[in-house]
């Protein structure tokens, strides 16, 4: 039977989670090491197999659909857990309830007295011009004036070890239902470990989540929907999930109806009242009234119910205006402004072009920097500085100087290491971090994440549709 | 429930019902075409013909030979009513309404699929004998119907699941029933002969029926068969006992006690109550196989007449008015 070994094992040039430069073991993977070494290279595979068996079997399957028949994936789950002291991640659960405050009272601002942009902290034009900046949010105060109740965070560590902020996703963030699923395979997998390695629970996700959701409306029983695009959507899993999980109705724009400004579902016994929607349909297909007028996945009247008071949307409409990429670069200081403090968890470092000192600073390092569009996404729009020629630095500069508002800058960043299964070896795959933050009376956060594996060599792409995977995450008391 | 939900239940499990009697129906006729005699070994076309996709057949296949036959029924993806197709359209109903059945239910109902998703792709009906696959079909189903009665509470869903298996399963029967008249016998005086009564106790072996009759009736009789699978009342297959159950479940659901309170529940009374009273003589009289035709459609119209009452987008005015 081969021996799990770390004698090839690279740890040079990145941060890596489980060894250091010295490649000594870091204290909380130490268990976790001893544990590994037992078991041998051909049974942590057979786990692995019937890992995957296993994600086959509950369905947890995401389609990538051409017609009726379809392409089924799963997420692959890598079966070596992220390990995250418990330090580690009661600093970062600081850092992130800190960030959703301070951007809740930024998008309440925004579409309300609008200080920030009087007081000049960030550029008035640059905020209104977004395309996820809702003119129809104008003027609303969402109950307990909360905006963003779920948020799914992506965080990096750096080559320092640090944790840094890459994008907060204040939409419709998907994927806790991957951090909930890995976590009841993972302690089929290893249930010894977890008798042993005092790894936080995960599985009160749900219930803070109805709680949260609840908390939202003074009907009691609370009627709750979860809204889904339908089956075909990719992430039609997790809704059916959540709502599965919560105890609520899952729902489709179709069996929704508003009637006097007041939403109802349309019932094999009649129509019957919603009080509470978790959405997961984007805002610009909620209401064709409203939005899109060419969308068939919400529910004509729905917007003018929610204005109204009669029925709670969850996240509110027009939070996206606070994930815009150039908004991004202005967190650190939107922090400031509205809690008075320093934050506590940086930005990846971010040059804003329209900054003077920040633009030359950029044009003289184009070579070195990861130079992006703020209104594109999806790797469009982009200028990695490294693996450029000297002609499209070029281009880029002139474009920069021309419309210096179209642009950031950021460095290139190395994400961290954690040793992943690779056919009978353990080799070192690029992973980042999504913790999810509950925000209703106060804020909660899951000790627990979504932890993405670039799965394949030397990639640095964690997202599904590019090789990704995902992994457990375990925090330790 | 939201009616899109109770519709998809219901779809969910007559798809499934489905799929399983298209596996008994080819079990028993595997069985059947090894004990004829050479001339009439090759009946496979009857069973295209009572699952009323005849014409598209014979617009996909030039013949009916044992192969092609279970292919088409069994794993064409161009029939939507084969068990591929059915147990597809099962778990995508299933998958719609994923938080109102259980993780057992679907874990199953995923077991099924990937069952036949393999023997398509390991091309089950060019095999020799294709009836391991067919017995796991439909061991599969019934597994899933022990752990939807097990673990689904007796609410609506349970209900409209119900309904829909059971209309589905008296469909079926009647279906099985009218194979007999499809089969040829070489001349008429081999009526009564042994190789009519192979045909016969293959009937009520593909609805799992022959140890019950056997011990009801005993001798293999045609018009005692017919009468079983029709008119008996406490055996679950067949065709009024599945109406009966029917019936109760859709009194549960709108709760009513007796009598109709909608649209659905007149059809299925009517129809229902036409069979409690008839004679299984009168039905030999008026000929079986139109007996049966008619049985259908009007099983047709206990569908539609649930749909339009339930799961229909104008159904809410109607309940209202």
């Amino acid at each position: 039977m081969s021996k799990i070994n770390f004698d090839d094992y690279e740890t040079i040039g990145f941060y890596d989670e489980m060894f250091d430069a010295e490649k000594n073991v870091r204290p909380h993977y130490a268990l976790f090491k001893k544990r590994l070494h037992q078991m041998g290279a051909r049974k942590l595979n057979f786990l692995q197999h019937s890992t995957d068996r296993a994600q086959l079997s509950l369905g947890m399957t995401f389609n990538v659909y051409n017609d009726n028949q379809g392409i089924e994936r799963i997420l692959p789950l890598d079966i070596i857990p992220r390990i995250i002291s418990g330090s580690d991640w009661d600093a970062l659960e600081k850092g992130l309830k800190q960030r959703i405050e301070a951007l809740n009272l930024f998008i309440g601002d925004i579409y309300n007295e609008q200080k920030v942009l009087k007081d000049n902290i960030i550029p008035k034009e640059l905020v209104l011009s977004s395309s996820t900046y809702l003119k129809q949010c104008e003027g609303l105060k969402p109950p307990q004036n909360v905006w963003c109740h779920i948020t799914g965070t992506d965080i990096i560590r750096g080559e320092d070890g640090a944790f840094y902020v890459l994008e907060d996703n204040l939409r419709c963030p998907s994927g806790v239902s991957y951090m909930l699923e890995n976590r009841e395979i993972l302690k089929r997998t290893f249930p010894e470990l977890f008798e042993k390695l005092n790894v936080r629970p995960v599985y009160n996700y749900s219930h803070n989540l109805r709680d949260m959701i609840e908390s939202l409306t003074n009907v009691s029983p609370a009627s709750i929907a979860v809204l889904t695009p339908g089956i075909y959507n990719s992430a039609y899993f997790e809704h059916a999930y959540l709502a599965q999980q919560m105890g609520s109705e899952l729902v489709e724009g179709r069996d929704l109806v508003v009637k006097d400004d007041y939403v109802f579902m349309k019932t094999t016994k009649g129509l019957l009242k919603v009080d509470v929607i978790y959405r997961r349909v984007d805002d610009d297909f909620l209401d064709p009234l409203v939005f899109r007028s060419d969308s068939m996945l919400g529910t004509p009247g729905l917007f003018e119910a929610y204005r109204k008071g009669n029925v709670v949307l969850v996240n509110a409409p027009g939070t996206g205006v606070a994930d815009d990429k150039a908004v991004y670069a202005y967190i650190p200081r939107i922090i400031k402004y509205y809690l008075g403090e320093e934050p506590l968890l940086p930005n990846v470092q971010t040059y804003i072009c329209t900054e003077k000192d920040d633009l030359s600073y950029v044009l003289e390092n184009i070579d070195k920097l990861v130079i992006k569009q703020t209104d594109a996404s999806g790797g469009y729009g982009m200028l990695i500085g490294p693996r450029s020629t000297k002609a499209e630095q070029e281009a880029f500069a002139d474009k920069i100087k021309s419309s210096p508002r179209k642009y950031i800058a950021q460095p290139m960043i190395n994400l961290s290491r954690v040793p992943t299964l690779v056919n009978e070896t353990i080799e070192g795959r690029h992973v980042d971090l999504r913790p999810y933050v509950l925000y209703g009376k106060d804020i909660k956060i899951i000790p627990g994440a979504l932890t993405r594996v670039a799965l394949k060599k030397g990639s640095l792409v964690v997202n599904s549709s590019q090789g990704g995977g995902s992994k457990d995450t375990w925090v330790l008391d | 429930m939201l009616s899109r939900v109770a519709d998809a239940i219901y779809w969910m499990s007559r798809y499934i019902e489905r799929a399983e009697n298209y596996a008994r129906f080819m079990d028993v006729n595997f069985n059947l075409s090894l004990e004829l005699p050479p001339y009439a070994s090759q009946q496979w076309m009857p069973l295209v013909v009572v699952t009323g996709d005849l014409s598209f057949y014979q617009e996909l296949y030039k013949k009916a030979d044992k192969d092609t036959v279970i292919y088409f029924l069994g794993f064409d993806p161009q029939n939507q009513n084969s068990i591929y197709s059915s147990i597809l359209k099962a778990r995508e109903n299933a998958r719609a309404v994923r938080p109102e059945i259980t993780r057992e239910v679907w874990e199953q109902i995923n077991h099924i699929y990937y069952l036949v998703k393999e023997g398509r792709e390991k091309k089950q009906w060019q095999k020799r004998d294709p009836r391991k696959f067919f017995m796991e079909v439909k061991k599969g189903c019934q597994l899933l119907y022990g752990i939807f009665n097990s673990t689904i509470s007796r609410n609506e869903g349970l209900h409209f699941g119900k309904i829909g298996q059971l209309i589905e399963r008296a469909d079926k029967t009647s279906r099985v029933l009218d194979v007999k008249y499809h089969i040829l016998l070489p001349t008429p005086d081999v009526v009564g002969s042994p190789f009519d009564l192979i045909q016969w106790a293959a009937l009520l072996k593909s609805v799992s029926a022959y140890d019950m009759y056997r011990k009801e009736y005993g001798k293999l009789i045609p018009a005692n068969i017919s009468e079983f699978l029709i008119l008996d009342k406490s055996f679950p297959r067949s065709m009024l006992s599945c109406l009966l159950e029917a019936e109760q479940s859709l009194h549960t659901i709108t709760g009513s006690n007796g009598g109709y309170s909608n649209a659905a529940e007149k059809k299925l009374g009517i129809l229902t109550s036409q069979l409690e009273y008839a004679d299984i003589k009168d039905i030999f009289n008026a000929g079986l196989h139109e007996y049966l035709d008619d049985f259908q459609a009007k099983l047709n119209g206990v569908s539609s007449a649930i749909y339009e009452t339930f799961f229909s987008l104008n159904a809410l005015d109607r309940w209202r008015n």
